[in-house]
C-alpha cells in the first residue's frame, strides 16, 4: 500500500432521518465520537442534523467546505441510493469535487436492521470510521459526456410497450417496436372486456394497434426477437433477428386467401389458449398488425412432405415464400424499454384443482376466450362439450398467488377479473355463480364499486381456499356435478358446492425466459424473476442499467391502466434523455494498466458490457471507457491486479476495512499480528 | 580485512537453494569477491555470531538474507545483521513470502513436532522429542525454539529491498550484483527503498511465448493427464492450473516454455496483496459451466487448493496463517 497522503480535511455530518436514525442510533454520541476519535484521520468538524437532506442540512454543509475549507465530506444518512446524489451535488455548488464526498448507509444498513441501540450505534461508529478513512484515498474525477442516439427500441408489442412507442414516436422520435408473435396487441388483444368498465378490449385496444402499424416513426418488427445487445445508454447496437414468415410483406395484401385455403389446422395455444383451432397459415386475430400472414413451418404441409403449396397456388399477388430465410437487423438506439409482459401460471400445477383431468375446469384465459365475441365459441359460455349451458359455475380466486407451494406474491388482477367473469356469466347464461376468494382486493378507481355491483346481480362469495375440485360425487345431488371441497371462513364450516363449470382464475408469472432477456439487457430479476425497478416506489420504470427502462407486467403484476401509465412513463423517461442530446456517466470507471497487463486474456470474456477488447498487435487488453459501467467485474478477476477500478482501489478498500475494525473488540484489546 | 565494502549472506528457514543459486553466477562470483569483502557468509566460509556483534553498525554494505523468520535464532539473527547492515536485502521466496517454510503455518508447533517425531513415517524408537534445553554433566545445552509461525523477513524488520524467486535466477542475481557495483563506482543510481528487484512488474504470461486465447475451463486436470501437452499453446486453457498469469515475471517463464505449469515461485505481480485470492477469482472467473454441481466437479480438479495458490506466499498472504497455529 503507497504512503497516506497528507491528511486532507474531513466533514462528518450524521442524519437522524427524523426518528428512521435516531430512533435506533444515538446520533449525538456518533457525532461525538467521530469529532474525538476521527480527528487523527482528518476530521475537523463532526455534526449531526434532524434531516441532512433538507435544504438546510445541505446548506450546512455548504458553509463548513467554504468556511472550514473541508476536502472531504462523509454523510452518515440514508443508502446512496437515495441521497449520494443530493449530497455530491451539495458539495459541487460549494466547488469540492462531488467525488471527494461519500454516503455511509446508516438507515438500510444500521437503524432499519437493529434494535439494541448501543450495538448500532457502535456500528454507525464503524462504518463512519471506515468510509472517512476511505474518503482520504478518494480522488477528484469528472463524468465522461457521450452523445445520445434518439432511436430507442422498445421490446415487447403488448398495451404497455404500444403505449411506449407511440408517445416517443408522437414526440418525434424514431422507435423500432419488436413483438415475437406475428401481430403486436399482446394479452389485452386475447381478452373480451375491461374491468371496470366492461368496454370491449379489442375497441379499445385495436385503434392503438393501427396507430402503432401505420406511424411513419415506428418500424414495427413482429415475428421478431431481439438477440444480442451491445453498447451502453445512448449507443446501444442492437441484432434483431426477423423470423421467417414465409410471405413477401412487400406483395401481401392481407386479403386473407392463403388463410382460407391452407387445408392443414392445428391447435392454437397463444391466441386462443389451446381451445381454439389455427389455420398453419395465419394471422392470430381478425384486427392483427401487421395484416401479413405467417406460415408455422415445424405443422406445414410443404414443409414436411414437400407437397400441398395451396397457399401459394392461391395467392393472387405472389407473395408466398418458401425460400425465406431469417433475417438478422442490425439497429443503433440510445434507449431501450422491456414491455416483456408475462406468462400466465400453469393451473395444472395445483392439481387437486383437477384442471387438465377434470373436463369442465376452465383457466380464466381460456374464459376470456369463451367469452370473446369473435373466440372460438362465438362469445357462447358452454361447457368443455362446446354446447351445454352451464346452471353453476364456481369462480376461484388465487390460482398459483399468495400460496407458499406457488407464487407468495398477490397477482393483483385476479380478483377484479373474477368479479368481471361473475358479471359475464349472469348476463349471458343467467347462471348462479359462486366466487371463492381469501381477500377481496378492489383498491382502484372503481374498483370497489364494481364489486358492490357484482354483489348487488346476486353472486355468491365464499371466503375460503378451495381444498379440492372433484368429480366424485358423495350425495345424490353432486352426480355428474364438480364438486368444490372448502372451508367457508366466515361461517366456520367445510362446504361441498356442486357447480357445472369451475374456472380457476389463475395468476401472473415472469416470462419463463425472463433471466436470459434479463441477462441480454443486462438487468437484473427479484428472486420472484420480475425485473428489478431501480427504486419500487421511486423509479419505478428505471433499471439499474443506465438507457435500460422496464414497463408493464415485466416488473411485477399489473392491471391495464398501470401498464399504459407504465408504458408512458417509460416514454417520458427516455424523451428526456433524448431531449439531453448527450448523456453524463459516472465516472466509476475499470481500467487497464497497460505496463502490467501481461495478455494472458483471463477477462476477455468476462464484461457484462462488452467493454473489454484484446489488442493483438499489443498482447494487451483494453477497455472502453464509455461501454464500462463500474461493476468490477475484470477488476477482481485479474490474477496481476493490472485492472483499476476507479473508486475502489486496493488503497480505498484496505482503508475501509481498517476503519471499520477499529471498533473491533481484538484491536481494542491489542490484539493484532 | 581489506577497506572494500562489507558483503554478508545469511540463511534462515530455508533449503539452501538460493545459496547454490548465488553460486550458479558462475565467474561473476569472482566480481562479489573483487568488489567485496566478505564479513559472514556460514555457508562459504567460517565466521561466527559474536564476530558479526562485533562490527560496528551499518558497517556491511550489502546483506543479502534468504530463509523466513521460525526460531528465536532466526529472530535474533535477523535484528542483528538489520543493525549492522546498510542495505538488507529480503533474498528469494521465504524471506519475501514465506515459500514452503510457511506452509507450516496452517498448523500449531506441537502438530509440527508430532508429524516430524511421532508418525509411521519417522523411525524413532525410542520416542525422542526435542527440547529447548537440556541438562549434561558439563552445563545447559539449548536449542532454538520455534516460534508458533514463520513470518517473511519484513514483518520483523524494516527491509530495503526484496528480491523473489524460489530461487532467485541466477541471470537476475548477477545483474542486480551488476548494478551494485555499477553504484559504488558512481555509475548508477540505487532503486527505491522498499522496490523488488531481480524481476519484471508484470507477469509470467508477459514472457511466456505460447499462443493464449479467451479460456473456457471445463475441467482442471494435471499435467501428466494431459498427453499429449500441446507445445504452442497456453498451458492453462489445456485444463493445467498453470499460475502464470498470477505470478510475477523475471524467470523468463521458464517452466511453461519447457511444457510444465507455472507454480508460482516468483509471487504475485507488482501491488498485489493477496496472490492466492487473485489467483482464485482468477480461475473461478473462467471455469466454463453454469450449474453448481458442474462448478463442483471442475473444482475437484484442484484437490489442494492451499498449495495450488499458497505454495510459496502464505505467510505473507492476507490471513498469514490458521487461527490454530496462532493460538498455539
Amino acid at each position: 500500500m503507497s504512503d497516506k497522503p497528507e491528511k486532507p480535511r474531513v466533514g462528518v455530518y450524521v442524519c437522524h432521518c427524523g426518528s428512521n436514525i435516531s430512533g435506533v442510533v444515538d446520533v449525538e454520541g456518533v457525532r461525538d465520537w467521530a469529532q474525538e476519535h476521527l480527528a487523527k484521520d482528518g476530521v475537523v468538524i463532526s455534526r449531526d442534523y434532524k434531516f441532512m437532506c433538507s435544504s438546510l442540512g445541505q446548506e450546512l454543509i455548504e458553509k463548513d467546505i467554504k468556511e472550514l475549507g473541508l476536502e472531504r465530506v462523509v454523510v452518515a444518512a440514508c443508502s446512496p441510493h437515495l441521497h449520494e446524489k443530493t449530497f455530491r451535488t451539495a458539495s459541487e455548488r460549494a466547488g469540492l469535487n462531488p467525488y471527494l464526498t461519500e454516503l455511509v448507509s446508516i438507515r438500510e444498513q444500521v437503524s432499519w436492521v437493529h434494535t439494541d441501540k448501543a450495538v448500532a450505534t457502535e456500528k454507525s461508529k464503524s462504518l463512519v470510521a471506515g468510509t472517512v478513512e476511505r474518503v482520504v484515498y478518494n480522488t477528484a474525477l469528472e463524468k465522461l459526456k457521450v452523445p445520445i442516439n434518439p432511436n430507442t427500441l422498445v421490446v415487447g408489442g403488448g398495451i404497455a410497450g404500444i403505449q411506449a412507442a407511440l408517445e416517443i414516436a408522437n414526440g418525434g422520435f424514431h422507435v423500432y417496436l419488436v413483438e415475437r408473435e406475428p401481430s403486436i396487441g399482446g394479452h389485452m388483444a386475447q381478452f373480451d372486456k375491461t374491468f371496470p368498465t366492461l368496454d370491449c378490449s379489442a375497441c379499445i385496444l385495436t385503434p392503438r394497434m393501427v396507430e402503432a402499424g401505420y406511424h411513419p416513426n415506428i418500424t414495427l418488427l413482429t415475428w421478431s426477437e431481439v438477440m444480442s445487445v451491445s453498447g451502453y445508454v445512448g449507443n446501444f447496437n442492437v441484432t434483431i433477428k426477423k423470423k421467417a414468415r414465409f410471405v413477401n410483406e412487400e406483395l401481401c395484401t392481407g386479403c386473407g386467401i392463403c388463410v382460407e385455403k391452407c387445408p392443414q389446422q392445428v391447435v392454437d395455444e397463444i391466441y386462443e389458449a389451446g381451445i381454439g383451432h389455427r389455420k398453419v397459415v395465419y394471422t392470430p386475430f381478425a384486427q392483427a398488425v401487421p395484416k401479413y400472414p405467417v406460415i408455422d413451418a415445424p405443422n406445414c404441409t410443404f414443409f414436411k412432405n414437400g407437397k400441398c403449396k395451396a397457399c401459394e397456388k392461391f395467392c393472387p399477388t405472389n407473395a408466398i415464400d418458401f425460400a425465406q430465410q431469417d433475417e438478422y437487423l442490425n439497429v443503433e438506439v440510445g434507449n431501450i424499454i422491456l414491455a416483456t409482459g408475462y406468462d400466465l401460471f400453469d393451473a395444472r400445477r395445483v392439481t387437486n384443482y383437477g384442471y387438465g383431468r377434470l373436463p369442465d375446469v376452465f383457466t380464466s384465459l381460456e374464459f376470456e376466450r369463451m367469452c370473446n365475441a369473435s373466440g372460438p365459441t362465438n362469445g357462447e359460455i358452454t361447457l368443455r362439450d362446446g354446447k351445454t349451458k352451464p346452471k353453476t359455475v364456481g369462480v376461484i380466486h388465487c390460482v398459483g398467488s399468495r400460496d407458499k407451494n406457488f407464487n407468495n406474491y398477490c397477482s393483483s388482477i385476479c380478483c377484479m377479473q373474477s368479479l368481471k367473469f361473475a358479471h359475464l356469466v349472469k348476463e349471458r347464461t343467467g347462471a348462479d355463480v359462486y366466487e371463492f376468494y381469501i381477500d377481496m382486493r378492489t383498491p382502484m378507481k372503481s374498483y370497489d364499486e364494481f364489486y358492490q355491483r357484482v354483489l348487488d346481480e346476486g353472486t355468491l362469495f365464499v371466503r375460503g381456499k378451495v381444498a379440492e375440485v372433484t368429480n366424485a360425487a358423495r350425495a345424490e345431488h353432486e352426480k355428474g356435478k364438480l364438486i368444490i371441497q372448502v372451508e367457508d371462513t366466515l361461517i366456520g364450516k367445510q362446504r361441498r358446492i356442486p357447480v357445472d363449470m369451475v374456472v380457476l382464475s389463475i395468476g401472473m408469472e415472469p416470462r419463463a425466459d425472463s433471466k436470459q432477456t434479463g441477462q441480454l439487457f443486462g438487468i437484473s430479476c427479484s428472486a420472484d424473476g420480475w425485473y428489478l425497478e431501480r427504486h419500487p416506489k421511486l423509479d419505478p420504470v428505471s433499471t439499474m442499467t443506465e438507457g435500460v427502462f422496464i414497463a408493464g407486467c415485466a416488473s411485477g403484476p399489473k392491471d391495464i391502466p398501470a401498464s399504459v401509465s407504465q408504458g408512458a412513463a417509460a416514454a417520458a423517461r427516455v424523451l428526456d434523455k433524448i431531449l439531453q442530446k448527450e448523456v453524463e456517466l459516472e465516472p466509476i470507471r475499470a481500467s487497464v494498466n497497460e505496463a502490467k497487463c501481461s495478455g494472458c486474456r483471463i477477462c476477455n470474456n468476462l464484461c457484462p458490457f462488452n467493454a473489454i477488447s484484446f489488442i493483438d498487435d499489443l498482447a494487451i487488453t483494453r477497455i472502453n471507457p464509455a461501454l464500462c459501467q463500474g461493476c468490477g467485474t475484470c477488476v477482481a478477476a485479474c490474477p496481476a491486479g493490472a485492472i483499476n477500478g476507479t473508486g475502489f482501489s486496493n488503497e480505498q478498500i484496505f482503508a475501509q476495512i481498517d476503519g471499520i475494525l477499529t471498533l473491533a473488540p481484538a484491536r481494542s484489546a491489542g490484539v493484532g499480528l | 580485512m581489506s577497506d572494500k565494502p562489507k558483503f554478508a549472506m545469511y540463511w534462515a528457514a530455508s533449503c539452501g537453494g538460493c545459496e547454490i543459486s548465488v553460486l550458479n553466477i558462475g565467474e561473476k562470483i569472482l566480481d562479489v569477491d573483487a568488489n567485496f569483502d566478505i564479513a559472514f557468509w556460514p555457508v562459504a566460509m567460517d565466521a561466527k555470531y559474536h564476530d558479526v556483534e562485533a562490527l560496528e553498525d551499518g558497517a556491511i554494505l550489502l546483506t543479502l538474507w534468504n530463509g523466513g523468520i521460525r526460531t528465536d535464532e532466526n529472530e535474533h539473527l535477523a535484528h542483528l545483521l538489520r543493525r549492522k547492515s546498510k542495505i538488507l536485502v529480503a533474498f528469494g521466496s521465504c524471506a519475501t513470502e514465506g515459500c514452503v517454510p510457511g506452509l507450516a503455518n496452517l498448523s500449531p508447533v506441537s502438530e509440527i513436532f508430532d508429524v516430524a517425531f511421532h508418525t509411521v513415517s519417522t523411525d524413532n524408537p525410542n520416542n525422542i522429542h526435542p527440547v529447548a534445553s537440556f541438562e549434561v554433566p558439563e552445563g545447559t545445552l539449548t536449542l532454538p525454539t520455534l516460534r508458533p509461525v514463520l513470518k517473511t523477513l519484513a514483518q520483523v524488520v524494516d527491509v530495503d529491498y526484496y528480491m523473489p524467486g524460489c530461487p532467485p535466477e541466477p541471470h537476475q542475481i548477477a545483474a542486480v550484483i551488476d548494478l551494485v557495483i555499477q553504484v559504488l563506482q558512481g555509475k548508477a543510481q540505487l532503486p527505491p527503498k522498499g522496490s523488488y528487484i531481480g524481476c519484471g512488474a508484470s507477469t509470467v504470461c508477459d514472457e511466456c511465448p505460447r499462443e493464449r486465447n479467451v479460456k473456457h475451463i471445463t475441467a482442471f486436470k494435471r499435467i501428466q493427464d494431459v498427453a499429449p501437452l500441446d507445445p504452442n499453446l497456453c498451458i492453462l486453457e489445456q485444463g493445467v492450473p498453470c499460475n502464470g498469469p498470477a505470478t510475477r515475471s523475471g524467470c523468463n517463464s521458464r517452466c511453461p516454455r519447457v511444457g510444465a505449469q507455472c507454480i508460482g515461485c516468483y509471487g504475485p505481480a507488482e501491488g498485489v496483496l493477496d496472490y492466492g485470492a487473485r489467483l482464485i477469482t482468477a480461475f473461478a472467473s473462467v471455469v466454463d459451466a453454469k450449474e453448481p454441481a458442474e462448478i463442483d466437479a471442475i473444482l475437484d480438479g484442484i484437490p489442494d487448493p492451499t498449495g495450488q495458490f499458497y505454495r510459496f506466499n502464505l505467510a505473507d498472504s492476507l490471513l498469514r496463517a490458521s487461527t490454530k497455529a496462532w493460538k498455539r
